[in-house]
């Protein structure tokens, strides 16, 4: 306990210092006309502490130990904040063991910042701005999702298919439902 | 102890970083002094630059806010009782409330807008629906009240309103929800075929602004969503969004979304204007009220009217016409130059928008892909004009700077994305904080946007404020859009939903705003317009007070001979003729709200005393140094009592 108060106040002593130091270069350099807007990059939605309320969407799969690969692509394509939205939202969720059965390198490469567009699009495509159970989903025959395609709903053996993606479990949201998945699902080519 | 001591010193070391740090960016503040909060500081005792009308949407008024400060100056009621200011409680102003199903004194106020000539606002009045119980309202803009409201018959979740044509030609109301016209009792599933749906069309009073329902036109059942009329070149044309064109009416969110196009319907009203002038149309039978506020008689009036003028769009060859719009479609708005029609499919991830040439010349050279109900559609490729491609996710609404820019929000992913029309390249995105509905640039709905500001309305704002319980207030942000990126200069608090605004610059209104009424004007029939007149009248249980008031008494301050059971009518009129001297006035057991009469007003509350008693009343609004001696009595007696009816000011009742 001492520890992590002695840890906190070094870290506050550094954050201190950093911060002055930037101050005394702009002081120096006297470039900058206007306050540099805070970083968009952590702030939003996604970045409100909240032990109150049902996790969101994001909040969810954040949590899950079977999505780590699909919560480090949210990142990489910073959608967090559409995630935590009122939505509602229906989220299939691939899970770790969906992605690794893509073709090798094929994460990584996504991953790639140079390929953030392209890795949104597919996740968007795992996104229906709705918020319908499992059993429910079998009433439709496509769903309309975020990234402006239309993805495939079959019943086989009376369980709705999702473009083929087999729904293992279901975990309802504060902002929507997450569905766990067993394949990723990926855009038809245009 | 040695610990606690270590603690200390660390904290004061930090705190110590902290302090110099602190001054090091004060003696710095001058390279940074072109900050937002001097963009926003309006002195005090100086004027904003632009006035803002923003709804209420749940709360079913309009907020008068001043740009860039955000300060709040007025809420005006319209469609929502105001205890405050005695609007739908005394007896001058219930009948503004007046419906064909009674009296209802709350509304969902959605979209203002502000009356135009020749395509610029111009500052007269306020336009602004009532969603639920469909009506429209005028408020006037030399006193800040409703002047006016107006109930839409065969029309349902009034939401594609109210929108004014470039010369106040028309304030244009859709419904959202299609319904049987006329009403009947039959089985909802017969939904599809049978519902319809009316687009009135309300001619404005060019003089005095008074509104009278010049046709519908009973459109098929879909829900017509939004709308915008078209300007400059596509003057005399409006455009409205749809869905549902699935014309379902069980689980919307699933079955309205089927089609992967709906439509925005064009129609070209001038046509159809001509056609009712010649005698087109037919009278149908209906039941609305039409409410009017007096400012002579400082009374509202309300009528009961028996008929509208219909028009089936099939009678009128070529003045309706549908342009297919990608899922959904929900703004519908229309550039200053009146060529780009922008339809935001709010289950779309891109912006469709069309072209009015395009429309025109895919209209001339009859290049139709088929009929709804008769009514044509258009080819998609032939009338689209651009795609802004994948811009952000849930797109809502646009406004325009003037300037070739257009400004979109976007729900999901909250925020404000501008980009150019004709190249529909993105230019700049910003936050919003949180989910964004509408956003305004003043004089946005017309031909001259003033484009140095942009306000996004936000409906969540979880963290940015203080708490206040589950219940925390929505917002509204303000951006400098008059450089190349957007700035967040400022969020503010609002008052219900801010759920539009309409906004313009302040000198237009300003010099037009009334201080006070004129005694010798006020044609109230129950005004007193001195001392000496003010008296007492019993009528069976029904007795008249009238009542003066100026700084600082009653007149009459003591009465007697008023019974237990009795309908007791206080008239008030505000002697005063000085500006910002209002007085209020209740009374102990009213069953109703205070009166805050304006100088040289009439206004009248009812008391119906249930004991016998010496009841005081006091003036509620503090008026002047003396404000606390502004009181009087009244004498109950039991309702069988012979005590004499006797008023006076300044001597004892004998």
């Amino acid at each position: 306990m001492k520890t992590l108060k002695q840890i906190i106040l070094t870290l506050l002593c550094a954050m201190a210092f950093v911060a002055c130091k930037n101050e005394s270069k702009e002081t120096s350099t006297n470039s900058k006309p206007e306050q540099t807007a805070p970083s968009e990059k952590k702030s939003g939605q996604a970045f409100i502490k909240d032990d109150e309320a049902k996790p969101t969407v994001l909040h969810i799969a954040i949590g899950s130990k079977d999505h780590t690969t699909l919560v480090a692509a949210v990142q990489a394509a910073e959608l967090e904040n559409a995630l935590v939205n009122a939505g509602p939202l229906m989220v299939f969720a691939p899970t770790n063991e969906a992605f690794a059965a893509l073709p090798e390198g094929t994460v990584e490469n996504l991953l790639k910042p140079e390929n953030k567009d392209v890795l949104a699009n597919i996740l968007k495509y795992h996104v229906t701005p709705g918020r319908y159970s499992k059993d429910f989903l079998k009433k439709f025959k496509k769903l309309g999702q975020a990234n402006n395609g239309y993805v495939k709903v079959e019943v086989t053996d009376g369980e709705p298919l999702i473009g083929g993606a087999k729904i293992i479990a279901s975990i309802p949201a504060g902002n929507g439902i997450v569905h766990v998945i067993d394949k990723v699902l990926l855009p038809p080519a245009e | 102890m040695k610990n606690i001591l270590r603690s200390t010193i660390a904290l004061l070391s930090v705190l110590v970083v902290f302090t110099s740090c602190d001054n090091a960016s004060k003696s710095n503040s001058g390279a940074l002094s072109s900050s937002a909060a001097e963009k926003v500081y309006v002195a005090p005792g100086e004027h904003d630059e632009f006035y803002a009308f923003i709804s209420g949407g749940f709360s079913g008024q309009l907020s008068v806010y001043g740009l860039p400060s955000g300060r709040l100056f007025k809420v005006i009621p319209v469609f929502s009782q105001d205890a405050e200011k005695a609007y739908g409680y005394n007896e001058e102003t219930k009948p503004m409330l007046n419906t064909s199903h009674g009296f209802v004194p709350w509304d969902d106020s959605h979209h203002p807008d502000i009356s135009q000539t020749n395509g610029v606002v111009d500052g007269r009045w306020v336009f602004i629906n009532g969603n639920n119980t469909p009506r429209i309202a005028r408020i006037d803009l030399s006193t800040f009240e409703t002047a006016e409201i107006i109930e839409v018959p065969n029309s349902a979740g009034n939401h594609s309103s109210s929108f004014v044509t470039e010369n106040s030609e028309y304030v244009v109301a859709g419904t959202r929800f299609s319904i049987p016209i006329p009403q009947k009792d039959m089985p909802i599933k017969d939904y599809k075929g049978n519902f319809k749906g009316a687009l009135s069309f309300i001619s404005i009073d060019p003089e005095h602004g008074h509104m009278d329902i010049k046709f519908q036109l009973i459109m098929p059942g879909f829900d017509y969503d939004l709308s915008h009329p078209g300007r400059g070149k596509s003057h005399g044309w409006f455009f409205f969004t749809t869905y549902n064109t699935e014309e379902a009416s069980t689980l919307m969110e699933v079955n309205a979304s089927q089609n992967d196009k709906d439509f925005i319907a064009a129609v070209n009203w001038k046509k159809i204007e001509e056609y009712v002038n010649n005698g087109g149309g037919t009278m149908m039978p209906a039941n609305y009220a039409h409410n009017v506020y007096d400012e002579a008689t400082h009374s509202a009036t309300s009528t009961m009217k028996d008929e509208v003028r219909v028009v089936n769009p099939l009678d009128v060859p070529g003045a309706v016409y549908f342009l297919p719009t990608p899922k959904s479609p929900h703004g519908c708005d229309v550039d200053p130059s009146g060529e780009y029609i922008v339809g935001n499919g709010k289950l779309s991830a891109n912006l469709t928008v069309h072209s009015f040439t395009k429309m025109l010349d895919a209209i001339a050279n009859n290049k139709v892909a088929g009929d709804a109900y008769g009514i044509p559609i258009l080819n998609f490729e032939d009338v689209l004009a651009g795609v802004v491609e994948q811009p952000g996710l849930g797109p809502l609404h646009t406004e325009f700077d003037g300037k070739g820019n257009a400004y979109t929000t976007f729900f999901i992913s909250s925020e404000v994305v501008k980009w150019k029309l004709g190249s529909w390249e993105v230019v700049d995105r910003q936050p919003c904080y949180y989910s964004v509905g509408h956003l305004m640039i003043p004089g946005g709905n017309s031909q001259k946007p003033f484009g140095k500001y942009v306000l996004a309305m936000n409906k969540i704002t979880k963290d940015r404020y203080l708490p206040t319980g589950p219940e925390v207030t929505q917002s509204a942000q303000l951006y400098d859009i008059s450089g190349e990126k957007m700035e967040l200069l400022l969020d503010f608090p609002t008052v219900g939903e801010p759920h539009y605004a309409a906004g313009c610059p302040a000198d237009l209104v300003k010099p037009r705003s009334k201080k006070l009424f004129k005694l010798e004007d006020n044609k109230h029939p129950y005004a007193t317009l001195n001392e000496a007149d003010t008296k007492v009248v019993r009528d069976g249980k029904t007795v008249h007070i009238y009542m003066t008031t100026i700084r600082s008494h009653f007149a009459p301050d003591n009465i007697e001979g008023i019974k237990v059971g009795d309908k007791v009518y206080f008239h008030i009129t505000n002697l005063e003729q000085d500006y910002d001297v209002p007085h209020g006035v209740s009374m102990i057991g009213a069953n109703t709200s205070e009166l805050l009469i304006m100088p040289g007003q009439t206004e009248t509350f009812l008391w119906e005393p249930k004991k016998i008693g010496v009841w005081p009343f006091y003036c509620t609004d503090f008026c002047s140094a003396l404000h606390q001696e502004m009181q009087g009595y009244v004498r109950v007696s039991p309702a069988n009592s012979n005590t004499p009816l006797k008023w006076s000011l300044g001597e004892d009742i004998e």
